[in-house]
């Protein structure tokens, strides 16, 4: 059977949740092999093993000094190699450049933000805001494919893991763009927004800063924290936590919005969410029409009543 | 400083977007055109890079006929001038095809800076900044939420998911905007007159030095097999809030073993 490439992602030795799903949708297509760059896959073994990875394929750590390029060097050459019959990576803003640069080496075509992917390599894609479900594939070459975190579910199968070293000699082009430096903004200790199971959002209903009665809901539930674009341009919340199409795509099993009217562009970010809630004061907020169950009312009442509730039952 | 600032018209995201069932491509004609957000930034950027260190700023489009209104709203932001890429065989070309069409016309001028968008509103496939730099074998610095140029060293910041990467490199190089990045300039009126004299070179594939084999639907590296709108959603339960509209999302909640 042959391989299949997964790029794992993992912050400092810690596999995310996303690699066991792409792990996942591997063994369908032929033998998962993980990709592992930088170092700790020792200690990662076990959790990579648990999802079907036969090898873990590692390269060294200073392929992350540069931007994007190495690690496109790295899977084409593994492509090369091992003839895979396909790359997955996590259509995470960074995957989805890996990929199409690992595309443009192989002379491939690239598939990105999938949100399934079959045995045939036939892939979902969820269009215009989730109105539109295509599927398309690869016509050219290895395909390489991108797949939207959350999206399939994650289920363990005994695999091998093991470990091969990969030596790497990076081109000069890989090595233009040089990361001089990583800056930590904004620690917390909640999960990471694409990752999380529950996502607990807030909009212009925030009505200020204070952004105390979204956290306090999502801490409630181990939620990840989002925000609309409205509360991100009104600055209060950063960034970095936008729902949309500007900013990131979330697929939890449970998305509450509190006072977000649901706006095309927002919908576009979290339609795929598998439960959605919503709190809003207007009957007519155009979310409701996708919510699974809503609360006609002032946020700032019905949150702190849910989020005591919640307590309450733990 | 020679910058050329990439601008793709999409359809807009507030009207009713759809693929056409004859050959399952983007539906152009059923929906206003405007350019794709996340250019405007770009724009604004290239902008005030000429600003600080002088040069000329150039637009480029890939697109049909259309995109033509697209190119002449960005140079009424400021651009000096703009080329239009347009050639019926591109017709249903796939983001890396577009990507290369790009990167052969940027072969044909001298540049310092490319700049783009981080990714379109509809096809958010978010690789033609990563796949430029690929073919072009440039720096890639993409995804700046801020860009310093100093001579001829640049550096940006990244924007990643705990906070940013400081990344340096050389110019001439590919740098690709998210929208924390700046606010973009309205139009002035004596600037939409302006931007009505301003040169826009027009070209077609052999113009541009682009194999016709290499683009185009037919030679699409991708293909979309089919399409169907999304079945709906089971219509939810609406309740108001009559004191106890938290412990209502409370029960329902449980009932969905969330708590
Ligand atoms: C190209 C483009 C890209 C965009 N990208 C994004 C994106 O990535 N993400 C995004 O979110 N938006 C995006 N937008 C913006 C989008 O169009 C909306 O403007 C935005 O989503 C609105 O945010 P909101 O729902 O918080 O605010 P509003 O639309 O103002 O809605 C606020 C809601 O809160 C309710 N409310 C107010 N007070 C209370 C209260 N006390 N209790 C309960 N409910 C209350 C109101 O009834 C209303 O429904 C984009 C727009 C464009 C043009
Ligand atoms: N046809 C095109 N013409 C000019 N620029 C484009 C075109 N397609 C994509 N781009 C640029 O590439 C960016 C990212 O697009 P994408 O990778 O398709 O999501 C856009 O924001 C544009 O700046």
């Amino acid at each position: 059977m042959a391989e299949v490439l997964v790029l794992v992602d993992h912050v400092d030795g810690e596999v995310k949740k996303v690699t066991a799903e792409l792990l996942t949708a591997a063994r369908r297509i032929g033998e998962p092999a993980a990709v592992w760059v930088g170092d700790g896959s020792d200690g990662a073994k076990a959790s990579l093993a648990e999802y079907g990875a036969e090898k873990v394929y590692t390269a060294p750590a200073e392929l992350n000094d540069y931007v994007v390029a190495p690690k496109a060097e790295l899977l084409a050459k593994l492509v090369e190699q091992t003839s895979a019959a396909a790359v997955l990576v996590s259509a995470t803003t960074e995957g989805k450049e890996v990929a199409g640069r690992t595309a443009v080496k192989l002379g491939s075509g690239v598939l990105t933000d999938v949100v399934d992917v079959t045995a045939e390599l036939v892939a979902e894609h969820s269009i215009f805001g989730g109105a539109t479900i295509t599927h398309s594939k690869v016509r050219t070459g290895t395909p390489v494919i991108a797949v939207r975190p959350n999206a399939i579910p994650a289920e363990p199968a005994e695999g091998a893991a093991a470990i091969e070293e990969v030596s790497v000699e990076m081109s000069d082009a890989a090595k233009s763009a040089k990361v001089v430096e990583r800056v930590q903004q904004e620690q917390s200790d909640r999960p990471e927004l694409t990752e999380a199971a529950i996502v607990v959002s807030g909009g212009r209903g925030v009505g200020s800063d204070d952004f105390s009665v979204v956290e306090s809901l999502a801490d409630s539930l181990g939620a990840a924290v989002g925000a609309s674009r409205a509360a991100v341009d009104s600055g209060w919340y950063p960034n970095q936590f936008q729902v949309g199409q500007t900013g990131k795509t979330v697929s939890p099993n449970l998305y509450i919005a509190l006072g977000i009217s649901g706006a095309i562009q927002h919908r576009a970010g979290m339609q795929t969410s598998k439960n959605i809630v919503a709190v809003n004061k207007d009957p007519e907020a155009p979310l409701l029409e996708i919510s699974d169950f809503a609360v006609i009312g002032d946020l700032h009442k019905v949150t702190p009543q849910l989020t005591e509730e919640i307590e309450k039952r733990k | 400083m020679n910058i050329v600032v990439l601008v793709k018209q999409v359809p807009d995201t507030a009207t009713e977007r759809t693929l056409s069932p004859a050959d399952n491509t983007l539906d152009r004609a059923s929906s206003d055109g405007v350019i794709n957000e996340l250019d405007e930034y770009a724009i604004e950027e290239a902008l005030q890079l000429k600003e600080k260190h002088g040069g000329e700023v150039t637009v480029l489009s890939v697109g049909p006929d259309q995109a033509s209104e697209s190119i002449r709203k960005a140079l009424s932001m400021g651009p000096d001038k703009a080329i239009h890429l347009n050639d019926a065989a591109l017709h249903g070309s796939d983001a890396l095809q577009t990507a290369y069409a790009l990167a052969q016309v940027l072969r044909t001028i001298e540049f310092d800076l490319v700049v783009l968008g981080s990714e379109s509103t509809d096809a958010r496939t978010g690789v033609v900044g990563a796949a430029l730099a690929e073919y072009l074998e440039l720096p890639q610095l993409t995804l700046a939420s801020k860009v310093d140029v100093d001579g001829s060293d640049i550096t940006i910041q990244r924007a990643t998911d705990y906070g940013y990467d400081v990344v340096a490199a050389q110019l001439p190089a590919i740098v690709s905007v998210v929208e924390k990045i700046n606010d973009p300039r309205y139009p002035s009126f004596k600037l939409i007159m302006a931007a009505k004299k301003k040169p826009v070179e027009k070209l077609d594939l052999a113009a541009a030095g682009i194999e016709a084999d290499r683009v185009g639907l037919a030679n699409a590296t991708t293909e979309t097999v089919d399409f169907a709108a999304a079945p709906p959603r089971a219509a939810g339960t609406i309740v108001k809030d009559e004191g106890d509209g938290g412990q209502k999302l409370a029960a329902f909640l449980a009932e969905k073993k969330f708590i």
